[in-house]
């Protein structure tokens, strides 16, 4: 499903983010990326996304050649993924219903069936009841549930997760591990980063554990 | 298909609120335009109705040649007969100077000035309808007309109406010339208009980009903004030059009653009408692509 070989990215400046970094992760597995900060995590899954590109390797993802992807296809490799970003990246614009609506909207679905769809995706993650209200007015936590619901109001095969439980208090955290535990029950991919080992202690899945950019054995 | 019509009904909607959250900066963006492109078209108008006048005179081509009054009878019939066979003279009319001088009485309504002359004051007189309606080949059939023997005056009829046509050309060419200068004008207000809102609206562009927006759906709202700015700016126009062309013709009436002419400004016609909003809407259009051209591939997602 994904496929690291032998990849390297430096930063403009010189940083070395990753240093030959190999690792394959099937379809349906739930891994866990951990390290200290600065180890290279959130490297690690932008190159997954094609936010940022490697200096050297191949990243291939669902059978694509991601590291040179051209930017007229890079829209529709996005849209097989879920990502969830630790500063949620949420719009406070519009309401709450609006920001999971967005991912269906860009990519042209009929309106009645995505309200239905958005719906859903907000009852998963529980926050069906503050569809209307503006997101300014949800708590971090809820706002982390309202990134977690349009990612995966697309029905994405992989998730990715970027410290999807930082700064949160125990309880959100684990609402927020179990939600990701139910998707890996259902099939999908899950690639999830984190600095905290002891919340990922409470869940079966792989852990690729990296250290200052390179991977440990 | 669907698809692609359902979201273009929903961007043309986003584009309209966008509008309404910024309405007092949007109206006036949309009065410069108009006011920019009346002027420019409202003079091309004016132009027009002159010029549709001119045509009128221009219509029948015809040179009148006044004999002298010492002509004979005989050399009379002999120039007309000469006239006749003239290569470059269609028609020819002759209006004897008794004749000429019945009509004069006719349409002056000067008989009792006129029946106190003691002679005749007005010469024989050919009217001639050339072949030729070209300005140059009618002064040079003038200037040989000119040369022939017992020819008092040979005078163009309608000389005035080409060199007011000349006028006429040259005034059009400096609204076009106008009209460019105004078109770039427009075209960079829209530019920057877009280019705020394309700042403002950097976090969006982000969020859609990194959830697998293509540039084309980035672009989209930002298109139709320019689009409709422009159509509503086009119409602002149309209105400003046909209620100020229609208040002008209401004046306009009293002058010309007095000259006993029907002359009037012409209003602006459907085909008049259907290229200033087209071209107001492209220029909207154009301002858009190039500033979104120009910014949105620099806002990528970190």
């Amino acid at each position: 499903m994904i496929q690291f070989s032998k990849i390297c990215k430096r930063y403009p400046g010189g940083y070395e983010a990753l240093k030959n970094v190999s690792f394959e992760i099937t379809e349906g597995e739930m891994i866990f990326l951990t390290g200290h900060s600065g180890a290279g995590k959130s490297t690690l899954l932008k190159l997954v996304a094609a936010i940022e590109r490697p200096n050297s390797g191949s990243i291939v993802v669902k059978g694509q050649n991601v590291s040179s992807i051209k930017g007229g296809a890079l829209p529709y490799l996005r849209r097989n993924l879920g990502l969830i970003f630790q500063d949620h990246k949420i719009l406070f614009d519009r309401s709450v219903f609006d920001n999971v609506m967005l991912p269906l909207q860009i990519c042209g679905f009929d309106h009645r069936e995505s309200a239905k769809r958005v719906r859903a995706a907000l009852d998963k993650v529980g926050l069906l009841k503050h569809e209307k209200t503006s997101p300014i007015a949800l708590s971090g936590g809820e706002q982390q549930l309202l990134c977690i619901a349009r990612a995966i109001v697309n029905r994405p095969s992989i998730l990715l997760a970027d410290e999807p439980t930082g700064n949160l208090d125990v309880d959100y955290a684990r609402d927020i591990m179990n939600i990701f535990n139910s998707f890996h029950q259902v099939g999908v991919t899950l690639l999830i980063s984190s600095h905290d080992e002891s919340i990922l202690r409470q869940f079966k899945g792989r852990v690729l554990a990296l250290k200052n950019g390179m991977l440990c054995p | 298909m669907k698809n692609l019509l359902v979201s273009h009904v929903h961007v043309l909607r986003l584009t309209l609120r966008r509008f309404l959250t910024t309405p007092l900066s949007s109206l006036l963006n949309i009065l410069v335009f108009g006011i920019a492109l009346s002027l420019p078209a409202g003079m091309y108008l004016l132009l027009k109705s002159v010029q549709s006048l001119a045509e009128q005179e221009v219509g029948t081509q015809q040179i009148s040649i006044f004999l002298s009054m010492d002509a004979s009878r005989n050399e009379v019939t002999q120039i007309g007969k000469q006239l006749k066979q003239h290569v470059g003279i269609n028609e020819v009319k002759f209006v004897p100077r008794d004749q000429a001088l019945e009509q004069l009485k006719q349409t002056t309504g000067l008989t009792d000035v006129i029946g106190g002359m003691e002679q005749n004051p007005l010469p024989d007189a050919y009217i001639i309808y050339p072949e030729t309606s070209d300005a140059e080949a009618l002064e040079a059939l003038r200037d040989e007309l000119q040369k022939w023997p017992n020819f008092e005056h040979v005078q163009l009829d309608s000389a005035w109406a080409y060199k007011l046509e000349a006028m006429l050309k040259f005034g059009l060419l400096a609204v076009l010339f106008l009209a460019v200068l105004l078109s770039v004008a427009l075209v960079a207000v829209t530019f920057n208009t877009i280019r705020l809102q394309i700042l403002t609206q950097r976090e969006e562009i982000e969020v859609s980009k990194l959830i697998g927006a293509t540039n084309a759906f980035i672009r989209r709202p930002f298109l139709y903004f320019g689009l409709l700015q422009g159509l509503m700016g086009g119409a602002v126009a149309w209105v400003l030059i046909t209620v100020s062309l229609y208040l002008l013709n209401s004046s306009l009436s009293e002058l010309t009653h007095l000259y006993t002419s029907n002359f009037a400004l012409l209003l602006p016609s459907v085909g008049d009408s259907t290229t200033l909003l087209l071209l107001s809407a492209y220029l909207g259009w154009l301002g858009a692509w190039l500033s979104v051209a120009q910014h949105l591939w620099k806002i990528e997602p970190r």
